[in-house]
């Protein structure tokens, strides 16, 4: 560390005012804050809060948080690739290695694009780098699926951070969360890749897979087939315990909803993610399953258990690391449990009755984003409607 | 179950901002502060709510071919549907004035607020749109209210949520070029992303 201080130190000069490469200074003093904490501190005298806790030391906890998904994500695809090739029993060493071989490149692809573009702004604009994508840039690969090609990464997550964060002034400003717009772009610009054929959730290789080997989602198999019996047609192989645990095909880091949990603990223990989001997010979708068992007749999705579907897809992904994003979501403690169980009910909903999206927590995210400033501004105004009836009260 | 189907589609699924792009002159006008906003959504609701169902009365027992039967046996062939657009102009700008009276003695602040864009309801294309999509698609008295008052609600709903998010982004630091109506525009654009979800629903 002391060798890194120095040659920081060394180089500073170029980089203040006056310099050679003063209109970098960003981008320096994006290397020096993240590797040390910044030198600037609030004076002895005074009441001061003090605390170490910067946006950076935040974003490194939403990463830490993913990191049970991250790893589980590789050894998944690992395993999945090897189910396809039927050679279920191939080590854990084989499976980390295909793991990384099709998760790294998508990290560093989406990190160097992302950053990119990021520091880019922030010389151009003359701010410093603000951190919000570290955890972006991590968000992105995970719900990618395994087989996506990097340059369409390259794309998604440049129009997501120009389009949805940059042109509003950077982090903490945007209204819809990046890295779920960096998909929903994917999905509506190049379907194929993202939602179309089987072979989507599945890295091959380009080897062939073995009959019996589906490689198809839960959601998709009780979307097409359409029969009553929605647990009777997704087999052993999507078991509520498989489901839960993760051993099934899906978007790199999305399948586990045991690793997701993890995820959220870390995120309520450090206070960094809002436990009423998580909270009010899954009954959201877990009362909205039971109201549509209650009713008879309907669709596959209608009859299949409520608690299915916490399980099944992204919803647990998505309720856990895109929900909780403190800048898109409602600022309101009141407003957090409106906001989550709308997101909940909504993706059961969109999974049920709309049959163009086999998953719905994406679109859900993103519409409640588009509606959390309404629910504040309806918060805080029967807040003050309550409080002026308390005045009128009392005065009168 | 169908006047809720049709009630709900309106509202989500074809609303006139995020899916047809009817009515964005106000929309994007009067969309700086929420007060307002509701103000001219629940007024353009009220218009939208009357007219339609008005309009389709007015069409089918009096423009439509063989619509004034009903008087005589002479008027059976009568087609008045050339007069259609004019007609139902007027009746929606009867109804904007009626609104901008009403409005005046009631809430003059709001009356001050929304200024140009009251009157300018009579122009709004959402409504004209309403009425025209109307005759489109096979309504009955019933339906057309509903669907008429249910994009009016669409419309609220939106010219609401996009005023919540520009009293928000006052805090933002945008870049010059896009500041005021460039980042609405894009605004606009991203939230019709979010109101996707709703394409294809079926109830």
């Amino acid at each position: 560390m002391k060798f890194l201080r120095n040659a920081l130190d060394k180089i500073k000069p170029n980089f203040e005012k006056g310099g050679r490469f003063e209109k970098l200074h960003p981008a320096y003093d994006a290397f020096e804050t993240f590797a040390f904490v910044p030198k600037e501190t609030t004076p002895t005298k005074g009441a001061q809060i003090r605390d170490a806790v910067d946006m950076k030391r935040m974003m490194m906890t939403v990463i830490i948080a993913m990191v049970p998904c991250l790893l589980f994500g590789i050894w998944n695809v690992g395993h999945q690739h090897f189910l396809a090739l039927g050679q279920a029993e191939a080590a854990l060493w084989d499976k980390l290695v295909v793991g990384l071989w099709v998760t790294l490149p998508v990290i560093v692809v989406s990190y160097a694009v992302g950053l990119g573009i990021e520091f880019y702004f922030a010389i151009r604009r003359g701010h410093s780098v603000n951190e919000g994508y570290l955890v972006s840039g991590m968000l992105i690969p995970l719900i990618m699926p395994p087989t996506i090609p990097l340059w369409q990464v390259a794309v998604a997550t440049a129009f997501a951070v120009v389009v949805a964060k940059e042109v509003f002034g950077g982090t903490g400003m945007n209204i819809l969360n990046v890295a779920m717009t960096a998909r929903a772009f994917l999905y509506f610009a190049y379907p194929g890749n993202m939602a179309g054929a089987t072979d989507v959730w599945v890295y091959t290789g380009g080897q062939k897979i073995v009959d019996g080997y589906a490689g198809a989602t839960a959601l998709g198999i009780v979307a097409d087939k359409g029969t009553s019996n929605a647990v009777a047609s997704l087999g052993s192989f999507f078991s509520f315990e498989n489901l839960f645990i993760g051993f099934v095909p899906g978007s790199i880091g999305e399948t586990s909803t045991l690793m997701c949990l993890v995820g959220a603990l870390i995120l309520i223990a450090t206070g960094v993610g809002s436990w009423k989001i998580i909270v009010s997010g899954f009954l959201g979708a877990y009362l909205m399953g039971l109201l549509f068992n209650a009713i008879p007749g309907g669709n596959a999705f209608m009859a299949l258990p409520a608690h299915y579907h916490l399980a099944m897809g992204g919803l647990a992904f998505g309720i856990v690391f895109m929900a909780t994003d403190p800048v898109s979501a409602a600022q309101t403690e009141v407003g957090k449990w409106y906001y989550g169980f709308l997101i909940g009910a909504l993706t059961v909903l969109i999974r049920v009755f709309n049959p163009a999206y086999p998953e719905g927590i994406m679109l859900a995210v993103l519409l409640m984003n588009v509606l959390a400033p309404t629910i504040d501004y309806f918060v805080v105004d029967a807040n003050k409607r309550r409080r002026l009836k308390r005045l009128k009260l009392k005065t009168a | 179950m169908d006047l809720i189907n049709i009630g709900i589609r309106s509202i989500f699924v074809d609303n006139m901002i995020f899916a047809y792009f009817l009515g964005m002159c106000s929309f994007l006008a009067v969309s700086k502060n929420v007060k307002t906003a509701v103000g001219l959504g629940v007024a353009v609701t009220f218009v939208l709510a009357l007219t339609v169902p008005l309009n389709w009365l007015i069409y089918n027992y009096a423009l439509k071919k063989g619509a004034l039967a009903w008087i005589g046996p002479d008027f059976a062939a009568l087609d008045l549907s050339f007069l259609m657009l004019i007609i139902f102009i007027s009746v929606i700008s009867a109804f904007v004035q009626l609104l901008e009276m009403l409005i005046e003695k009631f809430s003059p602040a709001l009356y001050g607020a929304l200024g140009i864009f009251l009157p300018l309801i009579a122009v709004n294309c959402s409504i004209l749109g309403g009425a025209l999509f109307m005759l489109g698609r096979p309504y009955g008295l019933a339906e057309a209210t509903v669907f008429g008052l249910g994009s009016g609600i669409g419309w609220l709903l939106a010219v609401v949520s996009l005023a919540a998010i520009r009293e928000k982004l006052k805090y933002s630091n945008v870049p010059a070029p896009l500041r005021g109506l460039g980042i609405t525009f894009i605004l606009v654009g991203l939230m019709s992303f979010g109101f996707l979800s709703f394409l294809g629903f079926t109830l």
